[in-house]
């Protein structure tokens, strides 16, 4: 199942990768040729929705059963479940591309230009929302089938501390449940109603408040596996072992603590908010950076602790004596790096009166595509060269392009996201076809425009080229005949600093859930009541279609 | 449990930069009184602004000396005004944005500066703004609004006040005593 899982993440993978390489050139005007100016967004519709919701959430699905059935050395506890929530996964991303894709074309009468972020009243098919929901509901099943796992578990093994990737698992689980409930309310009791004509109107910004309590929170469902993959399978890769057990898991139960009561910040410049529910979001959001820079010091410790069992030595001269010739560990690693330059464009982000400045502006996609598009797709790429030969038992193919390939993609987006962000600042507004307005020119503190637009183009060609890379060695990989030797090894060794050291407490998940849904109920209590509390949906707004609008427009 | 000495001063490290970003950002709502867009503006009914008082009209009014309320309409795919004509406003000036949808999300920015709101259905938009010096603006919907979002865009025209007139503006108020605009801003 874990093969299945990674099969269908590689291929939407390689669909959004391709969408995204067209919207680099168009947008940039180096090529055009493509497609239209009203498609690009059924292109950015679907460059969103299967990079960040269906190549992650298959992938983490993957990666969580192996994580789970591995560190417990247990089967998992429900065949029968596994397939269910596979099949729902895989049926949700068939209806919500279907209608994606419908919008490139007049032949199906269904259209989903909405983006990732489908904000009423722009209306999708609803087969778009169905399909959405399904791959939400699969992954619920899937963390209900990780306990289940984990309680049998239990069972034989009263009094024993949870291994630390299984405890990953369920707080990232935890956290997913309650962030999911934002969004699972919006789609089930909101916009699959309406656009179906059920109810006439919604309310945008309570809907677009619900997107949000999810929207920011999804971010660390991406995030957290790459750090169960940091802590637990980097510092072996580096030649050492993790340095502390119990900082990594506080970190993970701080994300669970902090996650979701932040979504506000999204909506720092929406009308209809009060200010004070904006300050509040802001500080939690504050707080969210402490499990990121603990990370960043105990991950670069235990690489550090690596280097030098490796002989590496001096200040710096230990980063040498790292394998950066294993793809595995140069992807991750870089992903690493990458990921402290997007956690400071982050920072500026959540800074409300900052964020006037930068608010969807160009900016914004080059700081996700720093988090999301390499802290995690990077990482995850990096560690399939490690686990996919073990989980299909056919050594990696194509080694020497595996290697050079994390390379490819750092160098492509620093030129891309750094130009991203410059053309932020000087006011390029993100998600539009052709950001070339009459009558005004953007002004740029340093470099030009169109140096800029170059570097966006060709960062973007670059991502491509090296995504083809990846799925080239994965290709060779499944191709590979069973047998032989691997390379690889599964055994990870204890931490410097193991479990028994820190307290019992931080194993009590239930706890934390708790605390965690109440932090909830403070944040989002008060604003979601007087949201209400003009009527559930008034003001209200029918459905506009996205692509009607565009014909009579 | 063991916490490392060059963990503990991380973490004080860690902590210490989070108090301080907190710290810069409520200086700046109290210093230099960065105010955030919040509910100040109100909700309205988008389907009908043409019956709205102001919004069926929208254009620049003239509150106070050197005070001025902006109304504008956001829909698929023009500011209204701003896009067919521009929005002129004279230097030297104070000047309060009410914008609202008629239709879907949309954004509204003048590049190049810190002006950024968003125009959501239902809700009325509410920012105020010191223009100094003339200049020309680009007034950008940065939130996509649908299938020619690109086109979506407009002009801010700040130009020295001795060549306003607010009678060059379609606001259907030109004739404006004091008495009335001290009534009209005292509404908002």
């Amino acid at each position: 199942m874990v093969r299945y899982c990674f099969a269908v993440a590689f291929l939407a993978l390689g669909a959004g990768g391709l969408f995204g390489v067209i919207q680099a050139l168009h947008r940039t005007g180096i090529y055009r040729g493509f497609i239209a100016n009203q498609d690009y967004y059924t292109i950015l519709t679907g460059h969103g929705v299967l990079l960040v919701l269906v190549f992650t959430t298959f992938f983490i699905a993957g990666l969580f059963l192996w994580a789970v059935t591995d560190s417990l050395d247990t089967p998992v506890a429900s065949e029968w479940t596994t397939k269910l929530w596979f099949r729902l996964m895989l049926l949700g991303t068939l209806l919500a591309g279907t209608a994606i894709l419908g919008g490139l074309t007049d032949l199906v009468p269904v259209s989903a230009d909405v983006l990732f972020t489908f904000y009423a009243p722009l209306a999708a098919h609803p087969i778009f929302y169905i399909g959405a929901a399904l791959i939400i509901v699969g992954s619920w099943v899937a963390g209900i089938n990780y306990f289940r796992t984990f309680f049998s578990w239990r069972q034989d093994n009263a009094d024993a501390r949870i291994p630390l990737r299984t405890f990953m698992v369920l707080v990232t689980m935890l956290m997913w449940f309650i962030a999911t409930m934002g969004v699972a309310v919006e789609v089930v009791f909101f916009l699959i109603p309406w656009s179906l004509g059920l109810i006439s109107q919604v309310d945008p910004l309570l809907t677009r408040t619900l997107f949000w309590f999810f929207g920011h929170p999804v971010v660390y469902f991406w995030l957290m596996p790459a750090y169960l993959v940091w802590y637990t399978i980097l510092p072996k890769l580096a030649g050492g072992r993790l340095f502390s057990d119990g900082l990594a898991r506080i970190v993970f139960v701080l994300f669970l603590l902090l996650s979701t009561p932040v979504g506000f910040h999204h909506q720092y410049v929406d009308p209809g908010i009060p200010e004070g529910f904006k300050f509040v979001a802001m500080t939690n959001t504050m707080f969210l950076l402490l499990p990121s820079l603990l990370t960043a010091f105990t991950v670069v410790a235990s690489i550090e602790h690596g280097a030098r069992q490796r002989g590496g030595t001096g200040l710096l001269g230990w980063l040498k004596a790292l394998p950066w010739d294993n793809p595995a560990f140069s992807a991750s690693a870089l992903a690493g790096l990458m990921f402290a330059a997007g956690g400071f464009s982050g920072m500026i982000n959540a800074g409300m009166n900052i964020n006037y400045l930068v608010h969807n502006t160009l900016w914004v996609p080059g700081h996700f595509h720093l988090t999301v598009g390499t802290a995690a797709a990077l990482t995850f790429m990096g560690i399939s060269y490690w686990l996919v030969p073990q989980v299909t038992g056919r050594p990696l193919g194509l080694r020497s392009w595996a290697s050079a390939q994390p390379f490819v993609w750092f160098i492509g987006m620093v030129l891309m996201s750094n130009a991203m962000h410059r053309a932020g600042l000087a006011g390029v507004p993100r998600r539009t076809a052709v950001p070339q307005y009459e009558g005004f020119e953007y002004v740029s503190a340093y470099g030009s425009y169109a140096e800029m637009r170059i570097q966006i183009a060709l960062g973007g060609v670059l991502l491509f080229v090296s995504l083809l890379m990846f799925l080239a060695v994965m290709w060779d990989t499944y191709m590979n005949p069973k047998g032989g030797r691997l390379t690889v090894n599964s055994e990870l060794p204890a931490a410097l600093s193991g479990p028994e050291a820190s307290p019992k407490v931080l194993d009590n998940l239930w706890l934390w859930a708790g605390i965690a849904v109440l932090l909830v109920v403070l944040a989002y209590g008060l604003p979601l009541a007087s949201l209400v509390g003009d009527g559930l949906f008034d003001p209200g707004s029918a459905p506009v279609p996205a692509w009607l609008a565009g014909l009579l427009g | 449990m063991e916490i490392h000495r060059f963990e503990k001063a991380w973490l004080g490290f860690a902590l210490l930069l989070i108090v301080g970003l907190i710290a810069t950002i409520t200086y700046g709502a109290v210093g230099p009184g960065v105010a955030m867009i919040s509910d100040s503006g109100g909700t309205i009914d988008s389907s009908a602004l043409g019956e709205h008082e102001q919004f069926s009209d929208p254009g620049v009014r003239q509150v106070g000396e050197n005070e001025y309320d902006v109304y504008v309409v956001a829909q698929q795919f023009i500011f209204r005004p701003g896009t067919n004509e521009p929005i002129t406003l004279p230097a030297d000036s104070t000047v309060t944005f009410h914008v609202a949808s008629a239709d879907v999300i949309h954004g509204f920015s003048i590049t190049g500066t810190n002006v950024n709101t968003m125009a959501i259905p239902g809700q009325v938009s509410k920012i105020t703004v010191e223009f100094d010096d003339p200049q020309t603006y680009g007034l950008v919907c940065h939130e996509y609004c649908g299938a020619a979002h690109h086109e979506m865009a407009g002009t801010i025209e700040v130009v020295p006040q001795s060549e306003f007139s607010i009678e060059g503006t379609d606001s259907g108020v030109a004739d404006l005593t004091d008495e009335d605009a001290d009534a009209d801003g005292g509404e908002n």
